[in-house]
């Protein structure tokens, strides 16, 4: 049963590990906002979309 | 009324009876409710955005409020800006603005993608939960005013907030928490790990050493779990304390205390029992419970957004005969203001020139705009609708009528006297018996072994304190808030939920709560030659010059207008025009009739909300115009009825209108023509006749009333100061929902109460059984974990498809994500 003696510091460092990891994800702004970011995937090319006439390309930033 | 066909392609409105707008979208044609929501539509698809109609999970604002003048002309100026905003590298600025309308993520979407459209905009950080987006732009490129036009044009009315203390503030105090909930929560988990082989132990045994070695790793687990994350407990405690009142906050701060003080005590001296799970599973759920609350409460926003909202930033100043832009907090008394039409006043003042009509709707709930001559009062945060207006300040900043009414809130909000006293009834309750128990406890013993007197006591405390009110209330308050945020129900203050669940009586008010806010034209009776969409069709010519509030009522029939010459307007009564060379007049009956040569007004005209079309040959048509009720009004009341709340119109509108809603939504009980003071008053009398009272409002002069309710309720689009003073918000803006709260809110009592008489039950059968040896403590330790693991689970069962008294399944309801 001795080796809980190494195994119980084992899991606090590592629960240590853990809390230090969330701490920084959440000071780094990583929970502020838990929405937008899956909308961003659609932001850089736009879904394919049939082409209109006249239209310009619909991955261009920069012109409207 | 009739309704039917499909509803509004942009906002999910139900369309008004005979109106056809199409708006090409996606080279197809859409029906929309009005010229607005088309004018949004097509914008959005014809910047290529056409995806926000597939992503989006929530209908759009209405967009018919779209001014016609530009607002943002003083955010193009380089001067101003650069005070308003802050610096960024490389010369860029930077602002923070509250975005109005966002519903959804698909909104920030659009929002971001609207914005990345333009050049120069380098960085754009749209949060859909406060509804704020931080904008960096290059000033060289692109001017603020373009930005702010952009917003609007997609249906996201851009507030540019100055500054931006509050927001910094919210997200500092969420994430430390967070950070609270995650130590808490971590706590609790490894605690756990370390209880269930020490329960194992008492009965299969286990090492000596290595069991001092177990309590000993928990108690330092727990250390931070009871000093950091419990820390704004202790807080809030000690301010209860100071302010002579008890709080929530003093029971649960003594039970931690208490429990986590005995338990380190008896893992020094190796002696007795260690509670630390029970210590840190107490934090973890007041936690969570507290996180969920604060983020409703956020999102609800504060006083100082509600004021942005309302005041504008910028003011025109007229100086020697030129007009200026500056900042709002620059004018001082005396000052010579020019707001023209649809522009916001920036301070109170003096009508020095000019025949205006002004919306008040936000100071008054007034729906029709008051006629401004010279030498009439005007105050900041109302609109300008009509002519022109040259303005002498008279006060500004915190001098004015608004600034007053948001003090008032600021301070009642401070003080919460309300809300305070149903929590610490049940606080006192609880701490009353608690202590007397332990008190009890403690003098028997002391006759009978003075030695084990304290330890005792400490049992007594350590163990009632922890079941019956860590787990039992929090873990159900906190499903059931959690439950209710999905389907679209902001619980602000949670002991509203408790209130709530024994309401009986719901005081509405009508214009923007039981109606839509919006004037239609309901009715058309012709009274001469012309068919009626001939009738339509001139009224609509005349009055789309206007900018009153009755003109957008016709613009919104959706009848094309023509060209109207010569067109004069007459203050409070009316426009006169000439349309295809024939001289017209719209407006009040005594007002058109008399362009035609004896012409007579029909009876009955002069009572009811009519405005009519004469000639000079008479009169053509008469058109009523009201407020129309919301499509799920009258389904909500009677729900509401079932179960056995009383309904109420308290309105101060007047009486024949009131009456037509009242009758329309089931509603026996009504009253008109009340001024605030009178809502309340009326609200007194039936609180002091014993009702439990619901307010249910959505404008500023419904504040007195919902501070005064036992359970506030605002609309979600009305104004944010009658939100800052509100309990529970219907963020979707339906009365929909409302049924389904309440019967959530009384089985979420139910579980409480289970809850609560599960543990006190377990508590007083297996105590004396242990204490007294008769119960092996392997049994106990199960027993133990079982009946909190009941506890939570039956709490769990408020987060999953609840049914509303008809039947109708709650949709879209997960499971709760934090079991």
């Amino acid at each position: 049963m001795s080796i809980v003696y190494l195994l119980i510091p084992l899991g606090l460092v590592l629960v240590g590990f853990g809390l230090w990891a969330f701490f920084w994800a959440v000071g780094n702004g990583q929970f502020d906002d838990l929405d937008s970011p899956g909308w961003s995937i659609l932001k850089d090319d736009a879904p394919p979309q049939p082409p209109r006439p006249g239209d310009t390309p619909p991955s261009k930033q920069e012109e409207p | 009324m009739t309704r039917g066909g499909p509803p509004c392609f942009h906002c999910g409105e139900a369309i008004p009876a005979g109106t056809v707008i199409l708006a090409r979208v996606h080279d197809k044609d859409e029906a929309v409710c009005c010229h607005g929501c088309k004018a949004v539509a097509e914008f959005i698809s014809g910047a290529g955005l056409d995806d926000y109609y597939k992503y989006r999970d929530a209908s759009a604002a209405r967009a018919d409020e779209i001014p016609r003048t530009d607002r943002w002309s003083a955010y193009d100026r380089p001067d101003l800006v650069e005070r308003l905003t802050r610096a960024e590298p490389n010369g860029a600025r930077s602002i923070t603005v509250l975005l109005e309308g966002m519903r959804c993520s698909a909104c920030s979407w659009l929002a971001d993608k609207a914005l990345h459209l333009q050049s120069g905009v380098l960085d754009v950080g749209v949060n859909p939960a406060t509804a704020r987006a931080r904008l960096v732009w290059d000033p060289g490129k692109v001017r603020l005013g373009d930005l702010l036009r952009v917003l609007e044009h997609v249906g996201l009315r851009p507030h540019p907030l100055a500054g931006e203390p509050a927001e910094q503030l919210a997200i500092a105090e969420r994430r430390t928490a967070l950070k609270r909930l995650a130590v808490a929560g971590f706590g609790m988990m490894q605690v756990m790990m370390f209880a269930v082989p020490l329960y194992i132990g008492e009965s299969s045994g286990m090492e000596a050493d290595i069991r001092e070695l177990l309590r000993l790793v928990s108690m330092l687990i727990s250390v931070p779990v009871a000093l950091y994350a419990g820390w704004p407990f202790y807080q809030g405690a000690w301010q209860a304390i100071r302010a002579r009142s008890v709080s929530m906050d003093v029971p649960v701060s003594i039970g931690i205390v208490l429990a986590f003080v005995a338990s380190v005590w008896n893992a020094l001296t190796h002696r007795g029992e260690v509670y630390f799970d029970s210590v840190t599973m107490f934090v973890f759920f007041l936690s969570l419970g507290r996180y969920v609350e604060m983020i409703a409460r956020h999102r609800a926003g504060s006083v100082a957004d509600a004021l942005a909202r309302l005041a504008p930033v910028t003011a025109r100043r007229m100086r020697d005969g030129v007009v200026e832009d500056v900042q709002a907090i620059e004018l001082r008394a005396g000052d010579e203001l020019l707001v023209r039409t649809g522009e916001v006043f920036a301070a109170d003042g003096t009508v020095i020139e000019g025949e205006g009509r002004v919306d008040e709707s936000m100071l008054t709930g007034e729906s029709i705009a008051i006629a401004k001559i010279a030498g009439t009062t005007v105050h900041a945060g109302t609109q300008n609708l009509g002519a022109p207006l040259r303005v002498r300040v008279t006060a500004v900043a915190d001098r004015t009528v608004l600034s007053g009414i948001v003090a008032l809130l600021e301070r009642a909000q401070a003080e919460r006297p309300r809300l305070a006293k149903a929590a610490d009834r049940a606080a006192a309750w609880f701490l009353g018996r608690i202590l007397f128990g332990a008190a009890a406890v403690f003098a028997i013993w002391w006759f009978v072994d003075p030695s084990r007197a304290f330890p005792a006591a400490l049992a007594v405390l350590v163990v009632t304190c922890p079941c019956a009110l860590s787990l039992a209330t929090p873990a159900a308050i906190a499903a059931a808030t959690a439950a209710l945020a999905r389907r679209g129900v902001l619980v602000a203050h949670s002991d509203a939920l408790e209130t709530l669940a024994k309401a009986t009586h719901v005081l509405w008010d009508k214009t923007g709560t039981l109606t839509r806010g919006l004037i239609r034209v309901e009715e058309v009776r012709t009274l001469g030659a012309l068919p009626e969409a001939e009738c339509l069709r001139l009224a609509v010519t005349l009055e789309s010059m206007s900018e009153h509030p009755i003109a957008k009522a016709f613009l919104a029939s959706g009848q094309p207008a023509a060209t109207a010459t010569g067109l004069d307007v007459v203050a409070g009564q009316g426009l006169e025009g000439s349309v295809a060379g024939r001289r017209l007049r719209i407006g009040s009956p005594a007002f058109a009739a008399a362009l035609g040569a004896g012409a007579k007004v029909p009876e009955g005209l002069e009572l009811e909300s009519w405005v009519c079309l004469g000639g000079e040959d008479g009169l053509l048509a008469a058109f009523r115009l009201t407020d129309q009720l919301r499509p799920e009004a009258a389904d909500c009341v009677r729900q509401l009825a079932e179960l056995g709340l009383a309904s109420e119109i308290a309105s101060g509108d007047e009486a024949s209108a009131v009456a037509r809603i009242a009758e329309r939504s089931g509603i026996a009980q009504h009253s008109a023509r009340l001024r605030p003071e009178e809502k309340l008053a009326r609200l007194k009398t039936l609180q002091s006749a014993g009702e439990v009272v619901v307010g249910v409002g959505d404008g500023i002069n419904d504040a007195p009333l919902l501070r005064g309710a036992d359970v506030a309720v605002a609309m979600g689009h009305g104004s944010a100061l009658a939100q800052t003073s509100a309990d529970l918000i219907l963020v979707r803006d339906s009365l929909a929902e409302l049924p389904g709260t309440v019967s959530l809110a009384r089985r979420t009592q139910r579980v409480v109460r289970q809850n609560l008489t599960w543990s006190i039950v377990y508590n007083l059968a297996a105590l004396p059984l242990a204490a007294f040896g008769l119960v092996p403590p392997w049994l106990a330790a199960i027993g133990m974990s079982l009946s909190s693991v009941a506890v939570v689970l039956n709490a769990m069962r408020l987060s999953r498809s609840p049914q509303d008294p008809q039947g109708r399944a709650w949709t879209a309801a997960r499971p709760a994500e934090m079991a």
